[in-house]
Parts: C-alpha cells; sequence; structure tokens
C-alpha cells in the first residue's frame, strides 16, 4: 500500500481510510476519491474542527449564489453608466463594491478595458487565481496545463481556438495573475443594443467574455 | 520552487478542453474538498501563500496526473498534518485520538456569509519605500528559490516598465515559509511579448505580471 499522498510531500502521510482491496494506487479511482474525502470530513467533524452545515453553505454559495451574472451586472452598468465606468476603471474594488460584490478572492480588484484598438485576456500561469466575488470558481480549462501555458506565449493562438481571431492591428495584453490581484475584463458593448436596458444587456455578458477569451455578441 | 506549476511558455501540454455545460463541482465530493478547504483555512493555522505552495510541492508527475480538486484534497492532508491539527496516526486510523481535546468553535454555517464577504486583504498600511516608479525601466531578477515564489521563470531576466504600484502588499515567499509578511510595493509590470519570446512574437502584444519590489532591479 503506498500513502495518499506521493512521496516526497510528506513522507509519514497516509490515507484516512484502510484499504480492503488491490489497485494501483498511482491512479486511484474516483470512488476512492470519494470515500477518501468522506473519510477525512468525518475525521475533522469528530474533532470538532469543521461543522458539516458549514461545508453546505460554502457549497451553496458558489453553486447558487456568487457565480458570472455578478459580474455580468458589472459590465452593463458601466455600459449604461459612464460615471460608473469611470469609477470602475480607476478603482475597481470600490466601484464593485457599490453593487454588493466583495470579499474572498475580490478583494483587489483590477477591471481592464477592451477597446476597438485593445484586447484584454487574463490568466493565472502559476495557479488557478480568479475573480471568485464577479465570475465565481474557475472552469477546469481556466485551470489547466494548456491555457496557463499557452495563454502568455501564445495568446493569439488561444484566442483562436476559442473562435476568437485579433486582427494583426489590435494590441493584446495578458494578464497573468501572479499577485493577489483579480483581473476583470470590461467587453466591448456590442453595436445595436443602444435600446436595451440594463438588465438586458447584463444577460448577454458571459463569464468568457469576463475572462478575455471571448466578445459579447449581438443579441439574435 | 522551479515546479511543474510554474508553466507559462510550456508547450505540449494540448488543446484546451472547454465543457460548454460546466457544472461548479463535477461530484459531490469536489465541493467537498473545496469547502473543507476553506472551512479550514478558518482556524488561521496556515496563509494563502503556504496553502498555494501545499499545491506546488506534489511532484510534477503527480501534479499533471491529478484533477484540480484532488490536488486539493492532497494540499489540505498536508497541511493539516504539518500544522499539527491532525495526527498521521488519526489520519491512518480516520478516528480522533482518544486523548485528543475537541477543538471549538469552527467556522458555523452562520459565518459563512460574513467571513466570505469580508475576505482577507492582502495590502498593509505600513511604511515602505516605493524603489520604482510607473515608467520606470525594470529588469525582473533572475531569482532561484527552492521555497514558494510568485516570480515566475519566464520572465526572470527580462526587461520591463512599471505599469503601476498597487501599493504595499504581503510577500509571499517570506510569508508562505512563516517567515513574516514582509509587505513591499507590488508593481504591475509589463513586458513585451518579443522580450519574453523573442522575434516571432506579435511587436504590439505584452504581458502584464504583478511583481514585487524584491523580484525587480533597476534597468
Amino acid at each position: 500500500m503506498s500513502p495518499a499522498i506521493p512521496r516526497g510531500y510528506n513522507d509519514s502521510t497516509m490515507a484516512p481510510h484502510n484499504h480492503k482491496h488491490d489497485h494501483d494506487h498511482g491512479q486511484d479511482l474516483p470512488s476512492d476519491l470519494a470515500l477518501r474525502v468522506k473519510a477525512l470530513e468525518s475525521l475533522l467533524v469528530e474533532k470538532g474542527l469543521v461543522d458539516p452545515a458549514a461545508l453546505d453553505a460554502l457549497i451553496d454559495t458558489y453553486e447558487h449564489k456568487v457565480g458570472p451574472r455578478n459580474g455580468a451586472r458589472v459590465v452593463a452598468r458601466a455600459w449604461v453608466d459612464p460615471a460608473y465606468k469611470q469609477r470602475l476603471l480607476a478603482n475597481g474594488t470600490a466601484a464593485i463594491a457599490e453593487l454588493g460584490y466583495m470579499g474572498r478572492q475580490g478583494e483587489h480588484m483590477v477591471v481592464v478595458e477592451n477597446t476597438p484598438k485593445v484586447h484584454n485576456m487574463v490568466v493565472c500561469t502559476l495557479c488557478s487565481c480568479y475573480p471568485w466575488t464577479v465570475l465565481g470558481l474557475p472552469p477546469v480549462w481556466y485551470k489547466s496545463a494548456p491555457y496557463r501555458s499557452r495563454a502568455v506565449i501564445d495568446p493569439r493562438g488561444v484566442l483562436r481556438e476559442f473562435g476568437l481571431d485579433v486582427v494583426d492591428d489590435v494590441e493584446v495584453r495578458v494578464w497573468d495573475s501572479t499577485a493577489e490581484i483579480r483581473y476583470l475584463v470590461l467587453p466591448e458593448r456590442p453595436a445595436g443594443t443602444e435600446r436595451l436596458t440594463e438588465e438586458q444587456l447584463a444577460a448577454l455578458v458571459t463569464r468568457d467574455a469576463m475572462v478575455g477569451v471571448a466578445r459579447v455578441g449581438v443579441p439574435a | 520552487m522551479n515546479g511543474i506549476h510554474d508553466m507559462g511558455g510550456m508547450h505540449g501540454m494540448g488543446p484546451i478542453e472547454y465543457d460548454k455545460h460546466e457544472p461548479v463541482f463535477h461530484e459531490p465530493w469536489e465541493g467537498r474538498v473545496f469547502a473543507l478547504t476553506v472551512a479550514m483555512g478558518s482556524w488561521r493555522k496556515w496563509n494563502i501563500d503556504a496553502s498555494r505552495h501545499g499545491v506546488e510541492r506534489i511532484p510534477p508527475a503527480e501534479y499533471l496526473r491529478m484533477s484540480y480538486y484532488e490536488k486539493w484534497l492532497t494540499r489540505l492532508m498536508g497541511l493539516l498534518l504539518e500544522r499539527g491539527l491532525v495526527t498521521s496516526a488519526e489520519m491512518v486510523g480516520g478516528r480522533p485520538a482518544p486523548d485528543a481535546p475537541k477543538a471549538t468553535p469552527p467556522l458555523t454555517a452562520a459565518q459563512v456569509a460574513e467571513t466570505l464577504g469580508k475576505g482577507g486583504p492582502y495590502t498593509r498600511d505600513v511604511p515602505a519605500v516605493a524603489r520604482f516608479q510607473p515608467g520606470q525601466p525594470v529588469r525582473a531578477r533572475n531569482l532561484n528559490p527552492a521555497g514558494h515564489t510568485r516570480l515566475p521563470r519566464y520572465v526572470r531576466g527580462r526587461l520591463g516598465a512599471i505599469a503601476r504600484d498597487h501599493g504595499v502588499y504581503v510577500f509571499p515567499d517570506s510569508n508562505a515559509r512563516f517567515q513574516g509578511e514582509n509587505p513591499q510595493h507590488l508593481y504591475s509590470v509589463r513586458f513585451a511579448a518579443r522580450e519574453l519570446w523573442g522575434g516571432e512574437a506579435s511587436p504590439r502584444d505584452s504581458v502584464y505580471l504583478d511583481l514585487w519590489d524584491d523580484y525587480l532591479e533597476p534597468a
């Protein structure tokens, strides 16, 4: 039996459950992971370190309450209210807090604006830094090796993979989230949306546009 | 550390796998690992930098094989043991030691919204001299610490320019080792794509990184 934590990380650690069967532990089955997590949770609950109801509340928060709709409301407000947009670009954290979005992984927000001349995109090459308060938890592609490795060396190729062709005379700025600053892209408002309400505009804004790997489409 | 996590500029990782209808958590256990990690963080036995380093220390082959939340589980178990919240015997047995005092009070459901809403700002209101000014050319130092750092390999030794001074922030390299916050100025630094990647890169494009005073030298 090999330790659940790979050698070199911490040699004294082992799985929080007793294995009754033999298989290659270099490749834990998903069901094993579920069992290991369950065992760890009950240990921590028994020790008084964790309240299971708090875990439910944390999961509920990011499954149902905090997500890209928050960011979409910020973007739509900036599109309809020039004074708000000015505040948003000058102090992202404060302007986003005006709409009630603040806290964990959104403590220090910077908003970067896409224009006909500049396209911004956000990455975290070192881990998975992402503005939780406005976008929720990051999707798998954002946290995965292909995006993290190539976004900085071949941003235009990555954008093409997302179906976005950026012409040569547009400048691409990649923001690598190496510190605690979290970046939100303010996408360009699509033409033909002059009559839409703020709420209708927010409905057009996608997560991907706010990471900078998509444009906001024109409504059908 | 010069680990596999420092991926900027690597080739061969394959196409981006995009799932159009991706759930927040793919399996219930992923949500539990996420929540356990956040809830255990509220005991303040570690900080965000030590926590990131916990993932970086997963050996490279395992790091690439594991799913995101499997890495989180590995990191959580490591931190619990290293910071003395759980003993090895308890991990193996799955039961608290008979004489272990019951910890109290854990984060409650009622505190979740307030805790998340407050967050944990990383700015520090202490005097610190800004060594660089916006517009100033700077070079990222050629540092190769074996411990945690947020200076990616792909900018070390490269020439950039200060785009903005963010203010004074906790320095991750020392904080991850529990050797103090060492607050210092943090800057947005612009690097031309051609400076980083050579003549094949677009002459217009650039990469911005957030780098601390100690990562930079005058150019």
